[in-house]
């Protein structure tokens, strides 16, 4: 594999997730109507909502920042990057030794930041009550994906995800224990990281239920296409790390476009699962009341926790 | 690595079990608590039967049958009418908040697998590696029955100790035997009657299950 | 040209012209002229020079010279090398940038408290660069007391206020008690042969268990200077009550001098490092964290708030120390190393941008009179070069990529996955677990810098602009915006172009240890990508991070305005359909830490008034303590009167009683004399 090829599966990757987020979120949308005995929406329906909101005129609040103004750019800058780091459909990409899984946390921990930063902007109470919150969720959030994380890691020897995934997909099927704590720690966080019942609603309209949509309420058209792009592209690496390390099966090496179409194949039908995985998860539970969500997450760090120390009594 | 496919399953249950020890430590809702109770039976009864499928004890079979006519249908069922009767759903406190006992719940998990390790080296069955596992969800049971304040849940805490006791047996030295798990089987079912009894005694006296009425009955 | 090749010359004659620049400021001129126009500047154009010669020394074997000062027996050493010249390196370039902001922050300082100022500052920088030279344990106690009194004045600037004299006092006698520490670990070391030079101290051969307390009485020597736990409490009251150019150096190079004292005694001095003391550090450094940042988040005066974040950083530390002696003892100098490289570039970074946060604060507090959080809000509108330092400052602090504190972060977690080649089954899952620890601070700085920048530069003024103009009113002078840019740019500087510092932390590591990183690191890393232990391992390039992300919000914004338009309208803020929204139902400080309050509630003493149904002039008072005070001050205080009130018997105040004292000790002299 020369480089230009590289670079060529590279592009072709960020692109393809940056066009295919939102069809995940429209397909989550469109099982979760399923499972609520309504008739779904078109599932481009994100397409068409992004394609309108573009159209609009940008309001802002007279005293917003330039903080508030360039965060939606900021955010979707983040998720580009993630999008070029997770092995989505092949390993090996040049861009992916620049940042390994620690910094991949360091990106989305970035953009919760700015959001934050842009939501106490506005000054009125909403805003700060948005970021106390989604700071309250991302504080144990954040090192409980570090410890999946590092479980994933102490397997495989490798802080890389090229590592980990090609050392996960190649090896001889073996249950791990350990992997299989991560695997529910993983879910919990990508449940509160993405703003996902239990934790919360994505479809509130109640401004005191509101945990990310408070963070948001002030923006409007482009400003709100970008971010609702930049969450929905979050979903999707989500996802994808989730099935990186724990259903790698399919995955392409860079360069080799033969294996492309199956690699392809594979994704769709893995998040297709996931996806309805979802909906069907959303649609069991309840939404936590937001002081036990702290002890949703810290039950998740605990458990990664417990999935490190299973893996080192199994092994040795 | 060379470990057979069975006590990879095996090590599967066993973090399974361990998994519902932690989760019996954070619920708070007396219905989930019997129905992870028996959740715990049935991957029990399951490692069990692996165990015997892998290593030809038929003994072991019935163990498995034992187990699951007892912990998963029996003693959950009289759980449940038990519940009903009197009224329990929510225990809503415990004697130290949540994250504080899944911390403490986390160094007794250390402290296990630190001390079974050695052990584990030692011993020659297939699935030595989970004896630190079992130590560990019996160490987290008994945390369970210290710091829950209502009397139900202290009882499936017991429960769930002995649960992870036969697990155990099974994992160092393929299964007690018969008579001994009979007897065994027969103890903790005549206890959970007599714990049954015990509660309407509770109740009658005080109104309320709540345990902390029980230093009441200090001499002063 | 002499100078300029000798690295150890050149410190020595820049340390020489700091003391030169103090006293000549008390040359009685008109207006203290040179203070308030040259001293500083020329205090800092010292400070690059140093910086040079401390990079330099890092290439070059250890030097050492003898000056004929001092006791007749006991000649002042001085010694540079590689750790010394890193050290060196991080008092240069910091004090620099704060040198160039005291030149605008003091400038319009009464003449003799400018003099003063002037002379106690120079003085500080002079006795820390002669710590790091010392070579022997006289100079070395001659310079770290001389720092503690010049900083000791500089923190009562203000003494006409009792509390900051309270403060100074709490400084003054915990730096005394761990100066007694770690004179007794240099006498330990000393062993009775008579030799107080580092060179000696270095060969003594100790049994495990002198050697023991030593490195004890060492770690609570330099950790009461530090700021860790237990020994933490003059932190949170000394440095808000000195200036803020002076906070910005006690918080970022004088605790520093702490860790480089920790190091070179521990590491160089005592050597034979043992895993159990890497465990205590490990013990001692995760509390220390995880207390310093959960006492933060409840703070509402924003100089207290930095100050709690420099005992977690300090914490922080020491957990890659803790992690570098484990490795260490237990025979793995490579992975130890990298803990080490680790704990000293974390240590450089927190200089970097801690000193940054105090300059901004010391702007709000010039500009705007403001130091309680609570009365803030939308400063960026009046400081808008002030806010965009401490955005960078805030966010290098939240180790937050491409900038430096994550990189720090970074190589701690590391060195922590290194944790599989350890045998020893509790350390080895106890390693990761501190490593959680970590990520946890990490996140919960986030939030309360989130806190601080939201509720200080964004929203709106919570309090009404009702106090009269200040004269500084408005952004911060020319000379602090310089001195706030040099250390912003540094922290670009250390977060994009890690290897290079990497580099010289080798050379430290290989000096102390006789070992450095593995051979496939040194090969993986280049200017663009940092590879500590092997490329196939993990590998991290903050300028492709950064050029991608840039590009990417660029490109966004260019395809938005090309395929759309950049129409704007602007509006009130959404109020959700409630009529009067003033800016005082904005968060206040307080409120944002309501969260973290709830869930950690009893690590706080916490004093809470409620208003009542009743009270015509409803009041809320929330007063959070550190339990520190309750559970070791007090009681050791009310001990030491105690006996204090016993021995004072002693004095009758009658001279026939007196009398009686010295002839009794005759009479037990004569009879065990003979």
């Amino acid at each position: 594999m020369n480089s230009a090829q590289g670079i060529a599966f590279q592009i072709l990757q960020s692109v393809f997730v940056v066009l295919a987020a939102p069809l995940l979120t429209g397909w989550v949308n469109q099982c979760r109507a399923w499972l609520q005995n309504r008739s779904a929406p078109s599932i481009l329906l994100p397409y068409y909502t992004l394609a309108k909101l573009f159209h609009k005129d940008a309001i802002f609040a007279r005293d917003a920042s330039p903080i508030f103004r360039w965060t939606p750019y900021i955010l979707f800058g983040c998720m580009w990057l993630a999008a070029g780091i997770v092995p989505v459909l092949a390993t090996g990409l040049p861009f992916a030794p620049a940042a390994d899984i620690i910094a991949l946390v360091g990106v989305f921990a970035l953009a919760r930041m700015f959001s934050a930063l842009a939501a106490m902007d506005i000054g009125t109470s909403f805003g700060g009550l948005g970021a106390r919150r989604e700071m309250l969720i991302g504080f144990l959030a954040e090192p409980a994906m570090l410890m999946t994380l590092f479980t994933a890691a102490f397997i495989s020897g490798s802080t890389q995800l090229t590592t980990i995934v090609d050392t996960l997909a190649h090896r001889e099927f073996a249950l791990y224990p350990s992997l299989a704590f991560a695997a529910v720690a993983f879910l919990m966080v990508l449940l509160a990281e993405n703003a996902r019942i239990p934790i919360d609603n994505p479809t509130t309209h109640l401004e005191l239920t509101m945990v990310h949509e408070a963070l948001i309420l002030e923006y409007s058209a482009r400003h709100l296409a970008l971010i609702e792009w930049a969450v929905a592209i979050k979903l999707f690496a989500y996802m994808t790390i989730g099935i990186a390390l724990f259903l790698p099966w399919g995955i392409a090496n860079a360069g080799d476009w033969s294996a492309l179409p199956y690699a392809f194949a594979a994704l769709a039908g893995k998040l297709a699962l996931a996806g309805a995985g979802l909906a069907l998860i959303e649609a069991l539970l309840a939404k936590l009341r937001l002081f036990l969500a702290p002890e949703f997450l810290s039950t998740a760090f605990l458990l990664a926790v417990l999935g490190m120390l299973t893996h080192f009594l199994v092994k040795g | 690595m060379g470990i057979p496919i069975l006590a990879q399953l095996v090590n599967v249950l066993a973090a399974f079990l361990l998994l519902i020890a932690f989760a019996m430590l954070s619920q708070r809702r007396v219905l989930t608590l019997i129905k992870l109770l028996a959740w715990q039976g049935a991957a029990l009864a399951a490692s069990t039967a692996i165990v015997a499928w892998s290593t030809g004890q038929t003994h072991l079979y019935y163990s498995a049958l034992l187990t699951v006519l007892l912990k998963v249908i029996l003693i959950p069922w009289v759980l449940h009418r038990l519940i009903d009767r009197l009224f329990v759903r929510w225990d809503i406190e415990t004697l130290i908040n949540i994250p504080t006992t899944m911390l403490i719940g986390i160094g007794l998990v250390i402290f296990a697998f630190a001390l079974a390790t050695p052990i584990s080296q030692m011993a020659t069955t297939l699935t030595r590696s989970t004896l630190g596992i079992a130590l560990a969800s019996v160490l987290l049971s008994f945390l369970m029955m210290i710091v829950r304040q209502k009397a139900v849940p202290q009882v499936i805490g017991f429960l769930a100790m002995e649960n992870g006791l036969f697990f155990a047996a099974t994992s160092a030295t393929y299964g007690m035997p018969l008579v001994v798990e009979l007897g065994v089987a027969l103890d903790v079912l005549v206890g959970t009657f007599i714990f049954g009894i015990f509660f309407f005694h509770i109740r009658e006296r005080f109104d309320s299950l709540d345990i902390r009425h029980m230093e009441k009955l200090k001499e002063d | 040209m002499g100078v300029l090749s000798s690295p150890l010359a050149g410190s020595l004659a820049v340390a020489v012209a700091w003391l030169a620049i103090a006293v000549a400021g008390l040359v009685p001129a008109g207006n203290a002229a040179f203070a308030r126009r040259f001293a500083f500047p020329l205090g800092a154009a010292a400070g690059v020079a140093l910086a040079a010669f401390g990079l330099q020394a890092a290439w070059l074997p250890a030097q050492t010279l003898t000056l004929p000062l001092g006791l007749p027996d006991m000649p002042f050493h001085l010694r540079i090398d590689p750790l010394a010249g890193f050290f060196l390196m991080l008092l240069g370039s910091v004090s620099a940038g704060i040198s160039v902001y005291a030149a605008g922050y003091f400038r319009e300082e009464p003449s003799g408290r400018l003099t003063l100022i002037n002379l106690q500052y120079h003085v500080f920088l002079a006795s820390m660069a002669f710590v790091l030279l010392a070579d022997d344990a006289y100079l070395f106690m001659v310079a770290w007391e001389t720092m503690a009194l010049s900083s000791y004045f500089l923190v009562i600037t203000d003494h006409q206020l009792p509390a900051i004299r309270r403060a100074g006092f709490l400084y003054l006698l915990i730096a005394h008690l761990g100066a007694i520490a770690i004179l007794l670990c240099f006498g330990v070391l000393h062993g009775g042969r008579g030799d107080y030079t580092f060179d000696a101290l270095r060969a003594a051969q100790l049994q495990p268990a002198w050697a023991t307390v030593a490195f004890l009485l060492a770690f609570f020597g330099f950790g009461a200077k530090a700021g860790m736990l237990p020994l933490h409490a003059w932190l949170p009251e000394a440095h808000p009550a000195a200036p803020s150019p002076v906070s910005a150096l006690m918080s970022g190079v004088m605790i520093k001098t702490a860790i480089y004292g920790m190091v070179r005694v521990i590491f160089d001095l005592i050597g034979n490092v043992r895993w159990e003391w890497g465990m205590v550090v490990l013990a001692v450094g995760g509390a220390t964290t995880l207390f310093g940042v959960l006492y933060a988040l409840m703070q509402h005066d924003l100089k207290r708030l930095l100050a709690y974040h420099s005992v977690e950083n300090i914490g922080i530390i020491l957990l890659g120390l803790g992690m570098a002696m484990v490795f260490i003892g237990f025979g793995h100098p490579a992975a130890g190393v990298l803990a080490l490289i680790a704990a000293l570039y974390h240590t450089l970074n927190h200089a970097v941008f801690k000193g940054l946060l105090f300059l901004g604060a010391g702007s709000i507090l010039h500009s705007t009179g403001l130091r309680n959080l609570n009365d803030m809000g939308g400063l960026i509108r009046g400081m808008p070069k002030t806010a965009f330092y401490f955005l960078i400052g805030a966010l290098a602090i939240s180790a937050l990529p491409p900038l430096n504190g994550f990189v720090s972060e970074w190589l701690t977690f590391q060195a922590a996955l290194q944790a599989t080649i350890l045998q020893h089954g509790v350390v080895r899952s106890l390693l990761p677990l501190f490593a959680a620890t970590l990520a946890l601070a990490g996140a919960l700085t986030a939030m309360c810098f989130v806190k601080v920048y939201g509720i200080a530069f964004l929203g709106r003024p919570r309090e009404p602009a009702d106090h009269s103009p200040l004269p500084h009113a408005g952004d911060a002078g020319r000379m602090e915006r310089y001195g706030m840019a040099w250390l912003a740019a540094g922290c670009f500087v250390l977060g994009l172009f890690p290897t290079s510092f990497l580099l010289i932390l080798n050379r430290v590591g290989v000096s102390l240890t006789g070992q450095g990183l593995s051979e496939q690191a040194l090969a993986g890393s280049g200017w663009l990508w940092l590879v500590p232990t092997s490329a196939g391992q993990a590998s991290y390039s903050p300028v492709i991070f950064l050029v991608v992300i840039a590009a990417a919000t660029l490109l966004t914004f260019l395809l938005v305005r090309r395929f759309y338009h950049g129409r704007v309208r602007f509006a009130a803020p959404w109020d959700c359909g409630y009529p009067e929204q003033t800016s005082r139902m904005q968060d206040t400080a307080d409120a944002f830490g309501q969260p973290i309050r709830h869930v950690f509630g009893p690590i706080y003493r916490i004093e809470r008034r409620l208003p009542g149904p009743d009270d015509a002039e409803p009041r809320y008072t929330l007063k959070v303590e550190d339990r520190h005070w309750y559970w070791l001050y007090m009681p050791v205080a009310r001990a030491a009167e105690f006996v204090s009130s016993k021995i004072a018997l002693l004095q009758q105040g009658r001279i026939s009683i007196y009398l009686l004292y010295s002839f009794i000790t005759l009479i037990a002299l004569l009879v065990f004399v003979r």
